[in-house]
């Protein structure tokens, strides 16, 4: 076990090394200089221009700016924002837990609904039922976040009024955050009618982020099941006179869910990207909108050190997936 | 131990503040997150309505939806007949603002302006350099020439400031109100710098202004409560609250769903539905900014005059107009500057669609092909760069002429855009800093700007002197009389194809009053009343 997991971990180094390399010449090979992006409309003159390629080191050589890039990022430096001028981690550290928070409201939506419908298909294989989820579920894969978050905006909050439009939380409610998850500190501080206030502001945004993670899961759920249906022990169970829902529950679900395991947490990053563009519609406050206004800014530091945080995160989740489903399944850990 | 304490002041903080319903309070949902809330080291005018328009004040401000200067900290001010010296008298007790983080012990003082300005450009100052923030570049301190025409700030007493140029600059009032010219505390700045804490200055403003500032969630809301102490009175909202929506249809649906009070910049497309909305206005003004396409006025055919004018008449503008402004509508351009800033010339009157006459004329010139640029970012002046290129590519082709559109992004754009060297028709546009139109015709087409922000490389000499010499007259008739020749030059030698000056929304519900739009596209809540 120890093997596998030093044999994972290896395998991370050369992808975080790529990882540097892809976020510093991304935010390079963007068209567009961040000196004259900073300046505006008024433009710089080429003197003042030169004087600040200097004070941002944008006047070194590449690679020499790749190597100071590595050696801050080595040391836990990672770097101070172009525009706001606070250390990037401390905004990352800031907005992160409103992406966690929403990333896991979309996953308990996708998973409470996800799962027993792929169930219900496989047991019903060819029903109506059946053809017409793999149907929905293939529409929700490929619907377009964007357009699908502001079609319920228009729909649910304008037009039926039943959800707030966009933002965390009503803004009569102020307290300082403690956690920065909206739904624990409302708790915390015993603010009852702030805490419904916070999951009704999480309904559209965790069901538009929610979407492709639920058609992924309800496909793989069924496929799983299908497959598990056929096996053996199944076949033994009914045998056995077990009732229908135990066999189903009991004896298939639990080894039918350990693909589904893995295809979670694989979500991990399908969430991150999909938040990029939910929290942009929504106003939330997370790392995926603050990634978007600094590609606009042109703010390379925050934009090269968010990728890289981002993606270490990923890494830790994909690296968890791992090291639980060798735990799950043993035969892996042999291979 | 610590925790605990947190913990406590959270709870304190929050049993305070719940008693905040009762009270009235105004919701602006704004496009975007400041940067931070020093506006001499910010751009964004979404910066400067988080910052300068609410927590500070200036020596001299825009009048509310206008852009006349008006007294402001400043109650009265002397200019030197040879246009040098200003000296201004400040309003006297002048409180800084009373909050958790600050207590001031004495009123705004001539320390306070010196200091203010000081920090912008004297490297000496510890609040002009890494100390204070790391990377400060003073963009529009530098940008509008601060360091070229001031020779020295002095205090004179403690209400007395004196103010040096180098040389004349009749614009410089109107610099004084933008708000890069924002009045600090020196004291604030002292104590800050004394507790180790100077970064805190660009994240905890203290000002002068009608509201003060009381918290900050990054990227999701921005609080405010009425300055008690405010010079001009205490404002009649209690608070005012910024709910960051940077969507624009989702801005919209806040405004009609009751969740926002105010909200700007509503895309063309909801217009219509906003318009059949009983609970809302629209609110509309022409906005200080033009669009306009610059030739290059040094490469041969297009150093001709009547080369620029026949490819200005093979465009049918009106048509252009509708389909790139659409619902959201826009002003004819006739002149450089709207029709809303003093010393535009209503006489003069930019080509008219001919497309007859610029065929002769083109094909005498043996013009057949040249090329069109355009950008891949939506401006206020213009929603569609390459719709627009595509419609004049067509236009030209009438005449005989082939235009190759050239793409590139934003910044690289203008960056290949101002090269001398730059051949064919760039489409560009300008919104107005301090609504003076030195701001428009020195910025964009004087001698000294080609390379920078004159696309045209256009520098001709009558119209250079004109306005070199309006630039140093204080007198306001006598710089309209030389505005109006230069746009009379401007029009007859047609640098540039003049487009439109774009409209600015704003929507508004029914039961706030006192909102205006402003030509400078601030957005300002002092004097705004809500009914409840």
């Amino acid at each position: 076990m120890l093997r596998y997991l030093l044999n994972k971990i290896a395998l991370l180094i050369p992808t975080l090394v790529g990882i540097t390399i892809c976020a510093f010449a991304f935010v390079r090979l963007l068209p567009g200089d961040p000196i004259l992006a900073m300046a505006g409309e008024h433009g710089v003159a080429p003197a003042r221009y030169e004087e600040l390629k200097q004070q941002f080191g944008y006047n070194l050589p590449i690679w020499e700016q790749y190597a100071r890039y590595v050696g801050e990022v080595a040391t836990g430096d990672f770097g101070v924002s172009i525009s706001s001028k606070r250390p990037v981690l401390e905004e990352f550290k800031t907005l992160f837990p409103a992406t966690l928070e929403l990333s896991f409201f979309a996953m308990v939506f996708a998973m409470l609904l996800g799962i027993p419908a792929g169930i219900v298909a496989a047991v019903k294989r060819g029903s109506w039922f059946d053809q017409s989820l793999m149907g929905t579920a293939l529409v929700g894969y490929s619907m377009p976040i964007f357009w699908w978050g502001l079609l319920l905006i228009i729909f649910f909050s304008g037009y039926l009024g039943w959800t707030p439009v966009s933002g965390r939380i009503g803004l009569q409610f102020f307290f300082k955050p403690i956690t920065g998850f909206m739904t624990i500190d409302t708790l915390i501080y015993g603010k009852w009618d702030a805490f419904r206030s916070a999951l009704s502001h999480l309904v559209l945004p965790a069901i538009v982020l929610g979407t492709i993670p639920l058609a992924v899961i309800a496909r793989q759920t069924r496929s799983a099941m299908l497959e598990v249906l056929g096996e053996d022990y199944v076949r033994t169970a009914r045998a056995k006179g077990l009732s229908g829902a135990r066999v189903i529950g009991v004896h298939a679900l639990r080894n039918a869910l350990i693909p589904v395991v893995t295809t979670i947490g694989l979500q991990v990053g399908t969430l991150l990207a999909g938040a990029i563009l939910t929290e942009t519609i929504f106003a939330w406050p997370g790392i995926g909108k603050w990634m978007v206004d600094s590609i606009f800014k042109r703010d390379y530091v925050v934009v090269q050190s968010g990728l890289l945080l981002i993606a270490l995160i990923v890494m830790a989740v994909n690296l968890i997936v791992d090291v639980l489903y060798a735990v799950i399944n043993p035969r892996i850990r042999a291979a | 131990m610590k925790k605990t304490m947190t913990f406590a002041a959270a709870l304190l903080a929050a049993s305070v503040l719940s008693g905040m319903a009762s009270a009235k309070t105004l919701v602006y949902c704004s496009e975007a997150s400041p940067a931070n809330f020093d506006p001499g080291t910010t751009t964004g005018g979404n910066d400067f309505d988080a910052s300068s328009r609410t927590v500070y004040s200036r020596l001299v401000e825009f009048k509310h939806g206008g852009t006349e200067i008006e007294p402001g900290l400043a109650d009265k001010w002397e200019i030197s007949d040879d246009g040098l010296v200003y000296t201004f008298h400040l309003h006297p007790g002048v409180k800084f603002q009373t909050t958790d983080y600050f207590k001031p012990t004495r009123d705004l003082n001539a320390d306070d302006v010196v200091f203010s300005f000081d920090r912008q450009f004297n490297k000496e100052n510890p609040w002009n350099g890494d100390k204070y923030l790391p990377n400060l570049t003073w963009d529009y301190y530098t940008g509008m020439d601060m360091p070229k025409y001031v020779a020295k700030w002095e205090k004179v007493d403690d209400l007395t400031v004196k103010l040096t140029l180098t040389e004349p600059n009749a614009p410089m009032l109107a610099n004084l109100g933008m708000d890069f010219a924002s009045i600090v505390s020196k004291e604030y700045a002292d104590q800050l710098q004394k507790d180790g804490k100077m970064a805190d200055f660009s994240t905890k403003p203290i000002g002068t202004g009608p509201f003060q500032f009381v918290d900050y969630q990054l990227d999701a809301v921005i609080r405010y409560a009425a300055n008690p102490d405010y010079f001009k009175g205490k404002e009649k909202i209690d608070d005012l609250v910024f709910a960051i929506t940077p969507d624009a249809t989702a801005r919209i649906q806040k405004v009609l769903a009751g969740e926002c009070d105010v909200a700007p910049y509503p895309n063309p497309a909801d217009i219509a539905t906003i318009k059949a909305n009983k609970d809302v206005t629209l609110m509309d003004q022409a906005g200080l900014n033009i669009g306009y396409m610059s030739y290059n006025t040094t490469i041969p055919p297009l150093d001709k005059p009547e080369v620029r004018h026949a490819l200005n008449q093979a465009i049918d503008r009106e048509a252009l107009i509708k389909s790139l402004f659409q619902d959201a509508g826009a002003t004819p351009a006739e002149n450089l500057i709207p029709p809303t800033m003093w010393s535009w010339d209503k006489d003069v009157k930019t080509d008219a669609y001919n497309p007859d006459e610029a065929k002769k004329v083109l094909e005498a010139a043996g013009l057949k092909e040249i090329q069109l640029w355009a950008a891949d970012r939506v401006r206020p002046y213009n929603p569609n760069f390459q719709r627009a290129a595509e419609l004049i590519q067509a236009d030209w082709a009438k005449v005989g002429v082939k235009a190759n559109i050239v793409n590139y992004e934003w910044t690289k754009y203008r960056e290949e855009g101002k090269k001398k060297d730059r051949p064919g028709a760039f489409q560009i546009g300008w919104t107005g800093d301090n609504g003076d139109p030195d701001n428009f015709f020195a910025t964009l087409f004087a001698c000294s700007a080609i390379g920078v922000s004159n696309y045209s490389s256009w520098c001709d000499k009558d119209f250079e002197d004109l306005i070199q010499k309006a630039k140093k007259t204080s007198d306001q008739a006598e710089r309209t009389k030389l505005y109006e020749q230069a746009q009379v030059i401007f029009a007859k030698e047609a640098p540039a194809f003049l487009l439109a000056h774009s409209q600015v929304y704003a929507v508004v519900r029914n039961n706030v009053s006192g909102f205006k739009m402003d030509p400078l596209g601030i957005h300002r809540f002092d004097g705004v009343d809500k009914a409840e």
